[in-house]
């Protein structure tokens, strides 16, 4: 699991340390991964600055898509559970050989 | 006789302060009463019916009971207040611009390198072939430990 956030790394990092997160946390300052994958929120952030609208992937080792989430309400993100089934999803489907 | 104290305002008052505060504070760590926040909005129902049946009293039995003037006041402001929390919960959350060039299902996700919090730079594609250590270091594992997929999480940042 790993996250990305237009937080620098220096953010990022006392962020890990304060709340214990042990999954890395990816920087994309300049947007541009965002921007990428169409996930700007224009002016989300608190000073006003661009920033990413929250969504959830699941990508399988061939790097393929195999689940995406993408919330139209802040308030409500992907459940652990929910994440958890797509990976199992996404499990049985590659030892099936698919 | 002389008009008693009435309480009914002041608790229904101080409830509906403490049920948009505890919201945050705590309900919404919890995703059952997160993504509809019903212990809120039932106490703030509570909260606004001690408040309606305090004006009422206070204005309908002025003998009996106080609070004309306070009632007024806390009811308009709860009122203001409560509007506001609604509309922060109900509307302002959902003003997320839709994305309709996000990578879909099926789709091979576009590569990216980026810097992880201690300035490694981490490529999506050598790590979705790997697992990822719990100390942040991509490492190889042995096939049966290997990673069936990638958990990728966009986050809104401002920590």
């Amino acid at each position: 699991m790993i996250a990305i956030s237009v937080d620098t790394p220096a953010e990022s990092q006392k962020l890990r340390e304060s709340q214990g997160y042990t999954f890395p946390i990816l920087s994309d300052a300049n947007r541009d991964v965002i921007r990428r994958w169409d996930l700007v929120h224009p002016h989300g952030g608190e000073d006003g600055s661009d920033i990413s609208r929250p969504a959830e992937f699941l990508i399988d080792s061939s790097g393929k898509v195999r689940w995406v989430n993408l919330t139209e309400d802040l308030r409500v993100r992907a459940r652990p559970e929910q994440v958890l089934r797509a990976f199992d999803s996404a499990n049985a489907h590659g030892s099936a050989g698919e | 006789m002389k008009p008693s104290w009435n309480p009914r305002l002041w608790w229904g008052f101080a409830l509906a302060l403490a049920a948009m505060v505890s919201y945050p504070l705590f309900f919404a760590r919890y995703a059952i009463t997160r993504d509809f926040p019903w212990v809120t909005l039932l106490l703030l129902a509570i909260a606004i019916f001690l408040l309606a049946t305090g004006i009422a009293r206070a204005f309908q039995r002025p003998d009996a009971y106080r609070g004309k003037v306070a009632g007024s006041i806390l009811g308009v402001l709860t009122l203001l207040l409560v509007g506001f929390f609604l509309t922060v919960i109900f509307y302002m959350a959902r003003q997320i611009p839709a994305s309709h060039g996000a990578p879909q299902v099926g789709q091979v996700a576009p590569d990216f390198t980026l810097p992880d919090s201690k300035n490694n730079l981490v490529t999506l594609s050598a790590l979705v072939d790997s697992s990822f250590a719990p100390n942040g270091s991509s490492a190889p594992t042995s096939g049966a430990e290997k990673t069936a997929a990638t958990v990728l999480i966009f986050y809104r940042g401002y920590w």
